[in-house]
């Protein structure tokens, strides 16, 4: 990039199931009121605004437009994304494009689903092609149902592993404050719970969560003249496996998968040789147990088919030697348009050593943020304390 | 702009009222694969994103890319779709490669309008607590526009008329073009009411179809085609969303977005310094407003403008000589249709509808009803 690019403010709605309370765009301005305080800052500094969520979800036409009020668009530059579960990275690799770009200094981009508002599952099966996909579609059950049975198939692991999972998060998500489900669970609870598809059951998958996420970036020099702590966006990698691929969902198959190419090529770009070293903290996309175990794999973490070890050994929990998903992650939290971007907040949030309750006992200098789109692609942020990585 | 992006390639489907022998991919990739092999880059090799413009709900599928990845070179590469009108995805094509992340980025834009109902898909743009009960679709909305526009300023039923005619006949000479046709003012004002005070020969067709284009940094631009159109300048700017809180014929959120994009082509005398216009004209009524918005006359002056034949093709400053929406171009297209139309007329190659000695031009698109989201680009030799 041709300019470096800060994360300078940011901030989160409290997630929940229903909140009858607000509106689309009073909850969206929640957000938005506390990124701009958190970053010191008034709407009239912003140079441009990016909004990105699914219009299918909440049955909402161009909600940019609905919302252009409530997120302060009125009057300023702005465009709006739809990428799905990818959405919240991608808005922020949009505004990164902005500023780096040196046609804008402040740009504000958020994120946000109100869910209650729509049917998921029905939304999600509407992602499967409508010729050849869609009488079978599954939603992100049917499609997690069979990445796990795979995958418990080929290495050897248990459903036991995916409950430890869930534990994890759980504790973790009682540490957080925004955090929608703070569930008090033991492993026993979780392989208890309703089966979905076999082997992903009720516990094992995300909610369906309200909320929004916003983040304000900047330029250096705004960075460093109004921000004390500013999150420096280092690399940013988008990858997407075409629909009809769908051997990669067989965990032994040697076709590449979106997550682990994207992986390696962030790598690439950063120069980095071990990222169990290189990060301190990573917050991943996992909408179902599984799929944090495959992020193991995917980032590096270990070899392949050794993912469910790291979770026995406790490397993953939040004082561990790679604490993943201190906050919760979506498995507590998943306000779709918002969730891709809280990962990257809830990163620069222990990168500011501002998680609070969440916060990993030790330093953090360096993060990795995961996203997760249409059951098939991603889009990575890697952020820093410093611009000399 | 510091550094210059250049658009190298467009590509534009004929546009019609059905097609019923492709899906929304196939219809994609027959514009893709024309620019790819009319510029010779490879797909791997040369393209290093791709940015589309759709939408879930006209597409019936949601997060509607999924249904596109193979085609627009998203396999295993970088992606994104934004839910806007297609003029937007030169905006943001633009940043990226001025951002320094992208050299070379494919753009593209489909709809098939023919797939649904576009009242019932424009009703849902209407929120769901105090309007969208009301049955409000864009067309209800332009016409309470018009009608303001009408009243405020005195513009008469023959003025809209006359940029009819004058779009219906450009259109003629334009091969993507699916509706056209040598009418009079009085043809214009005998056929049907829409939606009092528009007329169905006033009102954009339901079309499918899909434009495709390739931008570059000016070092990769210059090296792909000795032809490059430069993106000059660039602007968008939202207005606010109810229709109670805007006053229609302002045109706020177009001027804002027109001042940033002239600003950064050096231009303060859009009539002078500027040779054609492409703008989105989803009813007659809104070329008019629009010119006053970019700048070419003065508030209220846009019925006098089209009176004055400046804007024929052969005038002063030629509005929409490719015929603009009239002749039929789909939602969400139609921003990048202006766009790409505007460049052929700077490369020289618009045929029939060529604007002679035509060295800068300005396209417009617009997402929202009644104009919410405005987005001005200027391109130039």
């Amino acid at each position: 990039m041709k300019r470096n690019v800060a994360i300078i403010g940011g901030g989160q709605t409290h997630h929940a199931a229903r909140r009858h309370d607000v509106s689309q765009p009073e909850m969206v301005h929640e957000a938005v009121l506390a990124a701009l305080e958190d970053a010191g800052m008034t709407i009239d500094e912003i140079d441009a605004v990016i909004l990105g969520n699914m219009e299918f979800f909440e049955g909402q036409h161009m909600t940019d437009c609905w919302l252009a009020d409530s997120i302060g668009a009125y009057g300023r530059s702005g465009v709006k994304i739809t990428t799905g579960g990818t959405v919240g990275a991608t808005i922020i690799h949009a505004g990164a494009h902005h500023v780096a770009s040196g046609l804008f200094d402040k740009v504000l981009c958020i994120g946000f689903e109100k869910q209650e508002e729509g049917d998921t599952n029905a939304i999600l099966s509407a992602v499967a092609h409508p010729l050849f996909g869609r009488s079978m579609a599954g939603a992100a059950v049917g499609f997690f149902a069979m990445l796990a049975s795979s995958y418990m198939a080929n290495y050897g692991a248990t459903e036991k592993h995916s409950a430890m999972i869930r534990v994890k998060a759980a504790e973790n998500a009682c540490k957080n404050e925004y955090a929608h489900l703070k569930l008090t669970i033991t492993v026993e609870d979780v392989l208890n719970s309703r089966m979905l598809a076999y082997p992903i059951r009720l516990l094992e998958m995300c909610p369906a969560s309200n909320g929004a996420c916003a983040i304000i970036l900047a330029d250096e020099k705004t960075a460093k003249d109004r921000c004390k702590k500013p999150v420096w966006i280092r690399a940013m990698d988008t990858a997407h496996n075409e629909q009809f691929v769908l051997e990669w969902r067989d965990t032994k198959s040697t076709s590449p998968r979106f997550s682990e190419v994207s992986a390696s090529r962030i790598y690439k770009k950063l120069g980095v040789k071990d990222p169990k070293s290189y990060y301190d903290v990573i917050e991943v996309y996992e909408p179902a147990t599984w799929a944090e175990i495959m992020w193991y794999e995917d980032l590096h973490l270990c070899e392949r088919g050794e993912g469910f070890r790291l979770i026995e050994e406790g490397e993953t929990n939040i004082d561990g030697e790679i604490p993943v998903n201190p906050s919760g992650g979506v498995l507590s939290t998943n306000a779709i348009g918002a969730t891709a971007m809280l990962r990257i907040w809830e990163a620069a949030l222990q990168i500011r050593g501002d998680a609070g309750g969440h916060q990993v006992p030790k330093e953090v200098r360096r993060a990795l943020a995961t996203a997760y789109g249409g059951t098939c692609w991603t889009a990575l942020t890697s952020l820093s304390n410093s611009t000399d990585d | 702009m510091s550094e210059r992006v250049g658009i190298v390639a467009v590509a534009q489907t004929k546009f019609s009222p059905k097609r019923g022998d492709v899906n929304v991919a196939e219809l994609a990739y027959e514009v893709i694969e024309r620019v790819l092999n009319e510029t010779g880059l490879k797909m791997e090799r040369d393209i290093d994103n791709s940015i589309s413009c759709s939408h879930d709900i006209w597409d019936g599928q949601t997060i509607s890319n999924i249904g596109i990845t193979d085609v627009i070179g998203g396999h295993l590469r970088t992606e994104e779709k934004m839910a806007m009108d297609g003029s937007t995805a030169v905006y943001y094509g633009a940043i990226g490669i001025l951002s320094g992340e992208f050299e070379c980025t494919l753009l593209l834009a489909h709809t098939k309008m023919s797939q649904t109902d576009r009242n019932v898909v424009n009703n849902d743009a209407f929120e769901p607590i105090f309007s969208r009960m009301l049955g409000l679709d864009f067309t209800s909305a332009a016409a309470l526009q018009c009608r303001r526009y009408m009243e405020r300023f005195g513009i008469t039923e023959e003025q809209l008329a006359m940029a009819a005619v004058k779009n219906l006949a450009n259109a003629s000479k334009n091969p993507s073009a699916y509706n056209f046709g040598n009418y009079s003012v009085n043809d214009i004002l005998k056929s049907a009411i829409v939606a009092s005070p528009i007329h169905e020969m006033e009102m954009a067709p339901d079309t499918d179809g899909a434009v495709a284009m390739i931008i570059a940094s000016e070092k990769r631009a210059k090296k792909i085609t000795k032809n490059p159109v430069w993106i000059n300048g660039i602007g968008t700017c939202y207005d606010a969303y109810f229709l109670g809180d805007r006053d229609l014929t302002e045109c706020t959120a177009l001027r804002r977005a027109a001042a940033k994009a002239y600003k950064m082509a050096g231009i303060d005398n859009p009539l002078k310094q500027v040779d054609l216009v492409e703008l989105s004209d989803e009813f007659s009524y809104q070329e008019l407003l629009w010119c006053e918005g970019l700048g070419l006359c003065d508030l209220g002056e846009g019925g006098k403008l089209v009176e004055s034949g400046m804007t024929m093709l052969g005038g002063r400053i030629p509005v929409n000589p490719s015929g603009g929406l009239l002749g039929g171009v789909p939602a969400n297209v139609m921003g990048l249709n202006r766009v790409a139309e505007a460049a052929l007329q700077i490369m020289e190659v618009a045929e029939d509808r060529q604007v002679e000695g035509a060295r800068t031009a300005v396209a417009q698109g617009h997402s929202g009803f009644c104009g919410q989201h405005h987005c001005v680009i200027v391109l130039g030799k």
